[in-house]
């Protein structure tokens, strides 16, 4: 919240600096020194003689401007080659990778984007083999099950682990005196989740929970991979099962605390800043500012536990090659530069986004890093963690499948519909969107032959 | 003779094609696209497919409702108001020519920044609260933009709207009462007439031309607002345009989007034809 109020401001403080100037801007004397010579190109890059050619990556990753910036101001550049580094939504990146490939004009050198949609990329056939670069990179400690994943079912290795991130709780200090007794911050149940948001709101009579609701808030992530397996142990296959039923009636019980403005929340740093939550489940790029602007007033905690586990999603982003990429060395070299330590270390440092490789954190690592890093390992080594992976195999079909979890949400819970009338319909639309692309089933569903089916 | 013929005919067709060129390229060519795109499932076959998704989706009925009544609610205050302010900027009172700049200032804002600037108003924590606060007026901040209560989204997102658009009806308001003469004003006045006469029969009738160019602009704007909706109310207070965007950006499929934008499209016309007929101007009522 701070920074929009802080954007508004600015744009009207433009708006009438623009307003207040005089007509004629003053004329420079004749005496006016020359203009400053253009700033020379930083010195000598570290990179060995890299490829003077620039390298186009496209991305579905580092969207948000700050950081896009952040990517190409800082993360890239040491890389000796210039880098386009063009962030696009996911619709637009499928599409624009196929024209792209059947025009057989290829003008996109490396992909950055998440694991699922490295399925859709190479079922598109637009990924080069990459095992013989990833024998290279041999010597980095990568993670080995991303580096399974990055297989994508296959023998050969298509899509590089670069980055992974997860969701979890940031939680404001004050919110600590009112934890129900007997609870663990650290080992939650979504009950005593409930519980704290209820004792909250009888406290202080306002109801200090939050979810990112918001047009680009990322709540369907929660429901497919923390509120389902948390509750039924899968997503998919139990979408409308008794379970489900229970699990919509007790997150119904807990939204009376969540603050009703949460449908205005796109990332919940700004309500944690600004104090309108305590209590907020988001990605940990989007919780970031706040334990980086107040480390000492918020703490990170794994996300809580329903009766079949901790659901959580860890978030795989992937770096490939297209199929007859113009400047292939130039894309080796670059996939080379992003995934050594200490490059991993400075996407942690500006952006959040965790390393794949199993390098220690430096002490020197900033508090909010720290903070967030902690639960992070806390909520994936947890005893009961079901890892729920993002979708897979949807392609252009995913932001359907995104919307029909969120309007099952807001139906259910904003609106008040009947649950199993609501899962029942919201299901149909499931299966035709999975009929469609012929996606199976991922975790933690079990695996299926053909698309995946709600049962 | 048939060389002047030519001429007549070939010089004024010169003269037009950039502009033809122009508008067919990027105007008429996206339009039967975007068309094309309504009636067409993924693979380029014809279907009904994305109109029917269309109305069983569950947040169509909400958006087309909440499309007229913003409309409904938006237009007549901008209009009366609209009219104030250009009588005002158009008065021949010292320093009318100010309150002009004043009110244009809005009209130099995005749509998307109004928006945040009213959310930074309305929020929780946002300045509204803050000084009804320090006024002593209420113990806790209350949450004026709650899925519970939509009437409080829709009324901000109005409060917003006024405040972003009535500018550019004002702007070609001021233009129509400028083309008035004086004399007809001066008329009036020797006949004694005063302010609401003056209005009722002299300006509104002269200003009809305007006023009809002034809604027709205003309306279909309206239709096409959404960033001031989306920012004050999220996905709660859904509009037409709102869901065509979502159904582009968020759910990737252009098909249905295209089906919205030719809802927009049809109401738009409609509306358009309405007031053309209803503000039209015979020949001899033009004011000189």
């Amino acid at each position: 919240m701070c920074t929009r109020r802080l954007w508004a401001l600015l744009t009207v403080a433009l708006v009438l600096s623009l307003a207040c100037q005089p007509a004629a801007p003053p004329t420079p004397t004749p005496t006016a020194p020359p203009p400053p010579a253009m700033p020379s190109p930083t010195p000598s890059p570290p990179t060995p003689t890299p490829p003077p050619k620039p390298v186009l990556f496209l991305s579905t990753q580092l969207r948000p401007v700050e950081e896009a910036e952040k990517m190409r101001n800082v993360i890239l550049k040491p890389f000796g080659a210039p880098v386009e580094f063009i962030p696009e939504d996911e619709g637009p990146f499928h599409d624009r990778i196929r024209a792209e490939i059947q025009a057989g004009k290829v003008s996109v050198d490396v992909v950055g984007a998440l694991h699922g949609n490295f399925v859709t990329l190479l079922r598109d056939n637009a990924l080069e083999d990459l095992t013989p670069l990833m024998e290279r990179l041999k010597d980095r400690p990568m993670i080995p099950q991303f580096v399974e994943l990055g297989k994508l079912g296959t023998d050969r290795q298509y899509c590089i682990p670069w980055m992974q991130a997860t969701y979890i709780l940031a939680i404001n200090k004050k919110a600590l005196d009112y934890l129900p007794a007997g609870a663990d911050v650290n080992a939650l149940t979504w009950d005593q989740l409930r519980q704290w948001g209820e004792n909250i709101h009888k406290a202080t009579g306002e109801r200090r929970l939050g979810f990112p609701l918001g047009p680009k808030g990322l709540i369907h992530r929660f429901v497919q991979g923390y509120l389902y397996p948390s509750y039924t142990g899968a997503f998919v296959t139990t979408y409308k099962s008794p379970e489900a039923v229970e699990m919509w009636k007790s997150f119904k019980a807990l939204w009376e605390h969540v603050n009703p403005q949460s449908t205005t929340y796109d990332f919940m740093q700004e309500p944690l800043l600004a104090e309108e939550v305590w209590i907020a489940w988001d990605h940990t790029a989007r919780l970031v500012n706040a334990f980086k602007e107040r480390p000492g007033d918020f703490i990170a905690a794994p996300a809580p536990a329903g009766p079949k586990g901790r659901g959580f999603m860890p978030v795989l982003a992937c770096l490939g090659i297209v199929k007859g990429a113009p400047n292939r060395e130039g894309a080796e070299a670059l996939i080379e530069f992003l995934t050594r330590p200490e490059t991993q270390l400075t996407i942690l440092r500006e952006v959040a986004f965790f390393p794949v490789l199993d390098v220690p954190m430096p002490a020197d690592m900033p508090a909010h890093v720290r903070i967030e890093g902690e639960a992070v390992v806390k909520q994936s080594g947890a005893p009961d963690a079901i890892p729920a992976l993002l979708p897979v195999g949807l392609g252009g079909k995913a932001g359907e499948f995104n919307k029909v979890n969120r309007d099952t949400l807001e139906r259910i819970v904003l609106k008040g519909e009947d649950i199993e009338k609501v899962l029942r319909e919201e299901a149909a639309k499931l299966q035709a969107i999975l009929n469609e692309t012929g996606a199976a089933c991922w975790p933690p569903d079990p695996p299926s032959t053909g698309p995946c089916q709600v049962r | 003779m048939s060389r002047w013929r030519k001429a007549e005919i070939g010089l004024p067709l010169a003269l037009l094609m950039p502009a033809i060129l122009f508008l067919g390229l990027f105007i008429a060519l996206p339009s039967v696209q975007a068309l094309l795109l309504a009636v067409q499932a993924p693979d380029g076959s014809w279907s009904g497919e994305p109109f029917r998704r269309m109305l069983a989706d569950t947040r169509f009925m909400p958006a087309l409702r909440n499309t007229l009544v913003l409309i409904a609610l938006v237009i007549p205050l901008q209009l009366v108001l609209a009219l104030i302010m250009a009588l005002i900027a158009q008065s021949r009172r010292r320093g009318a020519g100010f309150f002009l700049y004043v009110y244009a200032i809005p009209l130099a804002i995005s749509e998307l920044a109004a928006g945040l600037v009213w959310l930074a108003v309305f929020t929780e924590r946002g300045y509204l609260n803050v000084i009804l606060r320090a006024l002593g007026l209420i113990q806790r901040p209350i949450i004026f933009l709650s899925y519970e209560h939509p009437i409080g989204i829709l009324l901000a997102v109005v409060i917003a709207e006024v405040w972003r658009a009535t500018a550019i009806v004002m702007v070609t308001l001021v233009a129509g009462l400028q083309m008035i003469l004086g004399e007809y004003w001066e008329a009036a006045e020797v006949f004694g007439a005063n302010l609401v006469q003056k209005l009722r029969y002299v300006v509104l009738p002269l200003l009809r031309p305007s006023l009809q160019a002034a809604l027709i602009i205003r309306t279909l704007f309206a239709f096409q607002t959404f960033a001031v909706v989306v920012a004050l109310g999220g996905g709660i207070l859904p509009v037409l345009a709102s869901e065509a965007y979502a159904w582009y950006a968020g759910a990737h499929n252009p098909h249905v989007a295209a089906a919205y934008s030719l809802i927009i499209l049809a109401l738009s016309a409609l509306v358009t034809g309405f007031y053309l007929y209803v503000l039209r101007v015979r020949p001899e009522e033009m004011g000189r």
